[in-house]
């Protein structure tokens, strides 16, 4: 198994996704930086991390989604290659035009910072076949702009066709406004595009592999992508 | 070719809620300013354009609107095209 980790000026989650797939899900890990105009040999998963791509300039998202290495992961994305958005690579995602929607400003206009509690909507999905569905899982989130909205046609079509993976609900798995972080319409904090190999997500699987920081709910992600795409 | 300068006002769209401006809202009514409602916060870009006349200076703006200043599923955006100094 081998990820490939996006790194941009101003990501700042890449390490993170790199010790998280390599020291604690045991695979092989490279980076890729976001001048590179080839994705490295025998990738099965790029992963597009957490941060301040480009400082938020105009919009969360927006500046990346143009950067060199972006339109060899569309190329790989649509060919059927394994990619996870995880937060600011959620936003990259959406500018790429690989998931629908947009992220934008929470409700509260705060940013956030905190453990909440996902529901698991679709367990299978590349990236979630090691959760049961309805099995809640503790993630943390670390965003100002992560309120997801789409047209309600949009919306209608995610619902309708299993593409929400996680929802926000509470600690008993009650998926309830009072649990919502950030105003996502339905409380989505994940979606998968239509051939079901493209996840965005706004919390940060990554930051929550290692028993030692009290939580490795998150792994759950990574193995269930190594189970399901090691050659 | 001619120089233009393209200013673009970018706000959300109507019906996506602006919680940037409904703070500064309430920040107004809280220093008695309660006859100011409907404030909503947006973007200001300006650009330089090189183009053969104002018309396609104009749609050039758009294109680079809809491609990556704005975002079309909140946002709107109303482009002023005018001679460059």
């Amino acid at each position: 198994m081998k990820y490939g980790v996006v790194v941009f000026p101003g990501s700042n989650c890449d390490h993170d996704a790199i010790t998280a797939t390599s020291v604690y899900a045991g695979a092989e890990t490279v980076e890729i930086w976001h001048k590179d105009t080839s994705i490295p040999e025998g990738i099965d998963c790029i992963i597009i991390p957490g941060g301040f791509s480009f400082g938020d300039y105009l919009r969360s998202g927006a500046i990346a989604r143009v950067s060199p290495i972006m339109k060899e992961v569309i190329k790989f994305a649509n060919n059927g290659g394994h990619v996870l958005g995880i937060c600011n690579g959620f936003q990259i995602l959406t500018e790429a035009g690989l998931l629908p929607g947009t992220l934008q400003r929470n409700e509260s206009i705060h940013f956030i910072c905190k453990d909440v509690h996902l529901k698991t909507i679709n367990n299978s999905s590349a990236f979630t076949t090691k959760l049961k569905n309805d099995t809640v899982i503790k993630i943390p989130i670390a965003h100002q702009e992560g309120n997801f909205f789409a047209e309600p046609e949009t919306i209608s079509e995610l619902e309708d066709n299993n593409r929400v993976i996680f929802r926000y609900c509470d600690e008993n798995g009650n998926v309830s406004k009072e649990a919502n972080p950030n105003g996502s319409i339905n409380n989505i904090a994940g979606i998968i595009n239509e051939k079901g190999n493209v996840l965005g997500m706004m919390p940060h699987p990554e930051r929550y592999c290692d028993p030692i920081l009290g939580c490795a709910d998150g792994l759950a992600v990574f193995e269930s992508l190594n189970t399901n795409l090691s050659k | 070719m001619n120089n233009y300068k393209a200013q673009i006002n970018i706000t959300l769209r109507a019906g996506i809620l602006d919680v940037q401006g409904k703070t500064v809202e309430h920040a107004l009514h809280s220093i008695d300013y309660p006859m100011i409602s409907q404030l909503r916060i947006g973007k200001f870009v300006e650009m330089n354009v090189e183009a053969d006349n104002s018309g396609a200076a104009a749609k050039l703006a758009d294109e680079a609107c809809k491609k990556l200043i704005a975002n079309p599923i909140i946002e709107d955006y109303k482009i002023t095209v005018s001679e460059s100094e």
